[in-house]
């Protein structure tokens, strides 16, 4: 299997008025092609400061952040990214926010074809009676969908997702789920996920990786044992269960050890 | 006019009846030397006098054309001005003060230096104009750009946009809400500007009229003045609201 993405002992640090704050501490991992790899961990421990320097937004302090065997010198349209707060344009409709990266010099089509790829995402994400809606006029789980279609829509080798469901109520929650596995079987793309979410971790992902509090570091990584494609059938596996049990019990440990580290200092996370 | 149109129709004019009746009310009342306030008929009628026998249109045009070009012109500057301001914090740092220190400088006490340095004729009551609507719409438009999300230009980043790209399609949409209010605000301001812009010896314009008014006590010219500017600013706000309505259709309003 080629190696997508890699971590190569990647640690990241800035100053602060209280001294020194390690953000990422020794981080070694690869991310193969077709893999679909959870990051979970306590909030605010730093697994989105990973996310971020394989994005393109944080460079490390030591070590090195690869792509296709490259050190991630910026933001590029080959690792498309998924963020929290959906970002989408509010300036143009649905169908303008999917065509928006189709439009720029580094991928541009031809408006045909750009026309067809629209529809295709429209259609899969099932936006397509709102292609020329505004997006303040859809829900939460809309919106999170458009992201998704106008990430897919510049074809990114990668995709990084920032707890991108975490926004979302409970039901609207599943059912992203459920259609990022249909889409992802369709489209097939090498994923990360930011999670904090043990369920949603194991649902979704091929591999685990358990990130300790602060200073974020590899606790352990655990292969989820179900083959794709999955559906909520597996959820009901004892398997399931004895996994959650397991992966529960690692981040709670870092959930406490966190709490421990910010006691009595200062209430500032 | 569809039901909800005539109700808000209805609604906007209350206010409007209000005040007329409040005015004859005061008259009436017997606490005003009636001398003191002409009745709004006799306003009206002043009104159509000088409409037709006056000029009272070249007035008028005279004033609007001025404060549209001061408005213009001076937007044309605050926009880039403003946009680099909230943009770039350094810049700011450096001209916030400044602009501060201008900016609380009431226009009307810079005419006896603009007459110094521009005379008397139309460039000086621009100049007030200008200024006027430059201070006023730059602390807009940089407030307003400041407070710009990093969000959109990391996703337009994440999808291959270039920095030209990202200034074209994601920073210009963005700052154009701020544009228009700019312009709103810049109009208000110079509109309350004019007639201190018109004590420049103004031979026409609505300001030159109510000051010459004043200097005969013909109350009624006043009030037929100061009628006229509120209504054609109201109206220009209107004709702005409109247009920023249209642009940006897609904006999460409260109220529509």
């Amino acid at each position: 299997m080629t190696k997508r993405a890699q971590f190569d002992n990647v640690s990241l640090s800035f100053e602060t008025p209280k001294g020194r704050l390690n953000v990422v501490e020794d981080v070694s991992y690869d991310i193969n092609d077709g893999d679909f790899i959870a990051v979970i961990g306590p909030s605010g421990c730093g697994k989105t400061t990973m996310m971020s320097m394989l994005a393109g937004f944080q460079k490390p302090t030591t070590g090195n952040v690869l792509f296709d065997g490259r050190p991630v010198a910026g933001p590029g349209p080959e690792r498309g990214v998924i963020f929290q707060e959906y970002g989408v344009f509010p300036w143009l409709t649905v169908k303008q926010n999917i065509a928006f990266g189709l439009t720029l010099s580094a991928n541009r089509v031809a408006a045909g074809e750009r026309d067809a790829i629209c529809d295709h995402y429209l259609g899969l994400m099932g936006l397509s009676d709102f292609a020329s809606s505004y997006p303040k006029h859809l829900s939460g789980g809309m919106r999170q969908r458009l992201a998704i279609a106008r990430a897919y829509a510049v074809k990114p080798q990668f995709l990084l997702m920032d707890e991108p469901f975490g926004a979302l109520d409970a039901q609207t929650r599943s059912n992203m789920q459920n259609l990022l596995l249909k889409v992802l079987e369709t489209e097939g793309k090498t994923v990360m996920l930011i999670t904090h979410s043990v369920e949603e971790a194991i649902y979704l992902a091929s591999r685990i990786v358990v990130v300790t509090a602060r200073p974020a570091r590899i606790r352990e990584i655990i292969d989820v044992p179900f083959a794709y494609p999955r559906d909520e059938s597996i959820q009901e596996r004892p398997e399931f269960g004895e996994l959650r049990s397991y992966i529960r019990q690692l981040v709670m440990d870092e959930y406490r050890a966190q709490q421990a580290q910010m006691r009595p200092a200062s209430f500032s996370e | 006019m569809d039901g909800a149109g005539v109700r808000r129709f209805g609604l906007g004019s209350i206010p409007w009846i209000g005040a007329i009746l409040l005015w004859y009310a005061v008259r009436w009342s017997g606490f005003v030397n009636l001398s003191l306030i002409p009745a709004p008929h006799q306003v009206a009628a002043k009104f159509f006098e000088l409409l037709t026998k006056e000029g009272l249109l070249i007035d008028i045009f005279a004033s609007t054309r001025r404060v549209f070009f001061g408005v213009a012109l001076g937007i044309l500057v605050a926009v880039p001005v403003g946009f680099l301001l909230g943009w770039y914090r350094p810049a700011r740092t450096f001209a916030d003060p400044m602009i501060n220190f201008f900016r609380a400088l009431p226009p009307i006490a810079l005419i006896p230096l603009v007459i110094v340095y521009f005379g008397v004729d139309e460039v000086a009551k621009l100049v007030i104009l200008v200024y006027a609507s430059f201070f006023s719409g730059v602390i807009v438009m940089y407030e307003g750009v400041s407070q710009i999300t990093p969000l959109y230009i990391r996703v337009a980043q994440t999808l291959g946009a270039n920095q030209a790209e990202i200034f074209r399609k994601v920073i210009i949409p963005l700052t154009v809400p701020h544009i228009l209010t700019a312009l709103r605000v810049a109009l208000g301001v110079a509109w309350a500007t004019l007639v201190a812009s018109e004590l420049i010896a103004a031979q026409r314009g609505l300001g030159a009229m109510i000051q010459n008014a004043s200097t005969y006590f013909l109350l009624d010219v006043i009030y037929v003045g100061i009628i006229c500017i509120g209504l054609i600013a109201l109206i220009m706000d209107m004709i702005l609201r409109k247009i920023t309505a249209r642009l940006l259709v897609w904006q999460d309003r409260a109220i529509a």
